[in-house]
C-alpha cells in the first residue's frame, strides 16, 4: 500500500501527542471525496488531513490559515521544500515529509 | 525539477534565506561554517590560548554553536581551549539532561531560590524576568568559577532581529546600540560574544537536522516571554514574504547613529554584589530582595522608584544588622521572613 511518511523534529512533536513519526497510507491524505476523484495530493492535502486527525492541541502553533506557521521548516525527502514546490508538491508514494520548529529556545 | 547546487551542480538540499542560493549538502555545511570563520576574524574575536566557555543550553543554538566552534578551532587552529557550561534554572523537567560534561551552576545553590520556587511566589507573569535576569549572571559566575576569558552564546541572526525590533518599539536607545555589537561586557565582567550573530535560524535548524546533531527542544512549562513572542511572530511573517528582511533588520541595527548629545545610562558596578549594572543596584539584587522579603512583583516594570525608596530603607537596615553581628552577603543570604510594605 502506498504510504507518506511523516516525522516531527524540534519541538512540533509536543503538539501531536509527543509522537514522532507517522505513517500514513496515501489514500487517506485526502479524505474519501479526493480519493474518489483521483486527485493529485499536495502538501496542502496532507496539512488538513494532519489537522484533522492528528493535531492534538493548538492548532494555531501548527498552521496559520491553510499554511504552515511560519518558523516551522518542511524537509521533503531530505530537501528545504522551499526547492520542491512547497504547499503545492505532489505527494508520492514513499515520501518523508518532516516538520521541525524553530520555534522553541535554544 | 529537481533544483542544482549554484557552486558544484550536485542536487541542491537547501534555499539560503540569506541570499536565495540553492546548495547541496557539502557545500552549505562549508559556507556555514566559513561564515562563522570570517565573523569570528572579522571581529578579532580569539587568540591562542584563550579559555572559552560556551553558553550551553542544549537547545539547537548552543549545540550547532559548540559542534561548529569545536570543528573551526581544529581547522584553523585559533588555538582556544572550549568549555560547557550550562545553568540550572531549576524548572522541573527542562534542564533533565545536560550537555557533555560540562559545569552546570545551579539557580537555587547561587541564590537560594529556584525557578519553580520564584513561580510559586510570583506566579506566571514575569516570572521570565527573573530567569533571564538570574540565568544571565549565573552564567558569569560559573564562567569566573571555570577561570575562563570569554563566554560565547548562541545567538542567532533571528534572535538579535527581534531584539532590534522590540528596543525601537520600547525605545531603549541605549540596548538598541548594544544588541549588535559582537561582543558586549568586555569593560566589566567576562566578554561575551555570538560567533552566530549572522546565522540565520533556519540554517541553524538545518544544520543540526543534516549532521544529525542531538538537541533538546523542550518547551519550558512557564509561560514563554509575551513581548518577544510577539516581536518573533511579526519577524517570521516578515521572513515568509522576503527572508533577507532579518539581516537587513540586524544591518539596520548596527548602523544606528545615535546623537551625541543623547543622554545615556552609563554603565556602572552594583553597589552590593559588584556585578555590572547600569543601576545603582543591579537588577539580580532587585529581584532577589523582593523574594527574599516576600514581596516578589516589586522589583518588576515600571517601578524603580519605588524600589530605590524601599532600598534606601534597606540599606539603612542593613547597616544595623552588620553592626550587630550579622555578616550574610546579600546573595547567599538565607529566604528572610517577608517584612511589612515599605512606602
Amino acid at each position: 500500500m502506498a504510504v507518506i511518511h511523516v516525522e516531527f523534529a524540534g519541538g512540533v512533536e509536543l503538539l501531536f501527542d509527543n509522537v514522532k513519526k507517522l505513517t500514513i497510507p496515501l489514500e487517506c491524505v485526502g479524505g474519501d471525496t479526493a480519493s474518489k476523484e483521483n486527485k493529485i495530493l499536495t502538501i496542502k492535502d496532507l496539512l488538513q488531513r494532519l489537522r484533522q486527525s492528528y493535531l492534538k492541541q493548538r492548532p494555531e502553533l501548527f498552521l496559520q490559515g491553510d499554511s504552515i506557521k511560519p518558523g516551522i521548516l518542511v524537509v521533503i525527502n531530505d530537501c528545504d521544500w522551499e526547492l520542491m514546490g512547497g504547499p503545492d508538491y505532489a505527494l508520492a508514494p514513499g515520501d518523508t515529509v518532516v516538520f521541525i520548529s524553530t520555534l522553541h529556545g535554544g | 525539477m529537481p533544483a542544482l547546487c549554484r557552486r558544484c551542480s550536485a542536487r541542491a538540499i537547501l534555499k539560503r534565506p540569506k541570499t536565495g542560493d540553492t546548495l547541496c549538502k557539502e557545500c552549505f555545511f562549508e559556507v556555514f561554517e566559513l561564515e562563522i570563520h570570517q565573523t569570528i576574524l572579522d571581529s578579532k574575536l580569539f587568540r591562542p590560548g584563550l579559555r572559552v566557555a560556551i553558553g550551553a543550553s542544549g537547545g539547537k543554538d548552543s549545540t550547532v554553536l559548540a559542534h561548529v566552534m569545536k570543528v573551526l578551532n581544529e581547522r584553523y587552529k585559533y588555538g582556544i581551549d572550549l568549555f560547557l557550561l550550562s545553568v540550572d534554572e531549576g524548572i522541573t523537567g527542562y534542564r533533565g539532561r545536560f550537555p557533555g560534561n560540562g559545569q552546570a551552576e545551579r539557580n537555587s545553590d547561587l541564590y537560594g531560590w529556584s525557578m519553580d520556587e520564584i513561580v510559586k511566589q510570583i506566579g506566571l507573569k514575569n516570572n521570565c524576568t527573573f530567569c533571564g535576569v538570574f540565568r544571565r549572571q549565573a552564567l558569569d559566575r560559573g564562567a569566573m568559577q571555570m577561570d575562563v576569558n570569554m563566554i560565547l552564546t548562541g545567538h542567532n541572526a533571528d534572535d538579535i532581529a527581534e531584539t532590534v525590533i522590540m528596543n525601537l518599539l520600547r525605545g531603549d536607545i541605549a540596548r538598541l546600540t548594544r544588541c549588535t555589537a559582537i561582543i558586549t561586557g568586555a569593560e566589566g565582567t567576562l566578554p561575551r560574544a555570538k560567533p552566530l550573530k549572522y546565522a540565520y535560524e533556519k540554517e541553524i535548524v538545518m544544520y543540526a537536522y543534516f549532521k544529525k546533531l542531538d538537541y533538546f527542544s523542550t518547551e519550558c512549562i512557564y509561560s514563554p516571554n509575551a513581548y518577544r513572542g510577539y516581536a518573533r511572530t511579526f519577524l517570521k511573517d516578515l521572513e515568509s514574504i522576503r527572508p533577507r528582511c532579518i539581516i537587513d533588520i540586524l544591518h539596520s541595527g548596527e548602523n544606528f547613529a545615535v546623537k551625541s548629545s543623547v543622554k545615556m545610562a552609563v554603565q556602572g558596578l552594583c553597589s552590593r554584589c559588584g556585578f555590572i549594572s547600569s543601576q545603582e543596584v543591579c537588577k539580580a539584587c532587585i529581584l532577589l530582595d523582593g523574594l527574599n522579603r516576600g514581596l516578589p512583583r516589586l522589583a518588576v516594570a515600571g517601578k524603580i522608584k519605588k524600589v530605590n525608596r524601599v532600598f534606601a530603607v534597606s540599606t539603612s537596615q542593613r547597616s544595623v544588622e552588620s553592626a550587630s553581628g550579622d555578616s550574610g552577603s546579600p546573595l547567599t543570604d538565607d529566604k528572610q521572613k517577608p517584612e511589612a510594605e515599605v512606602a
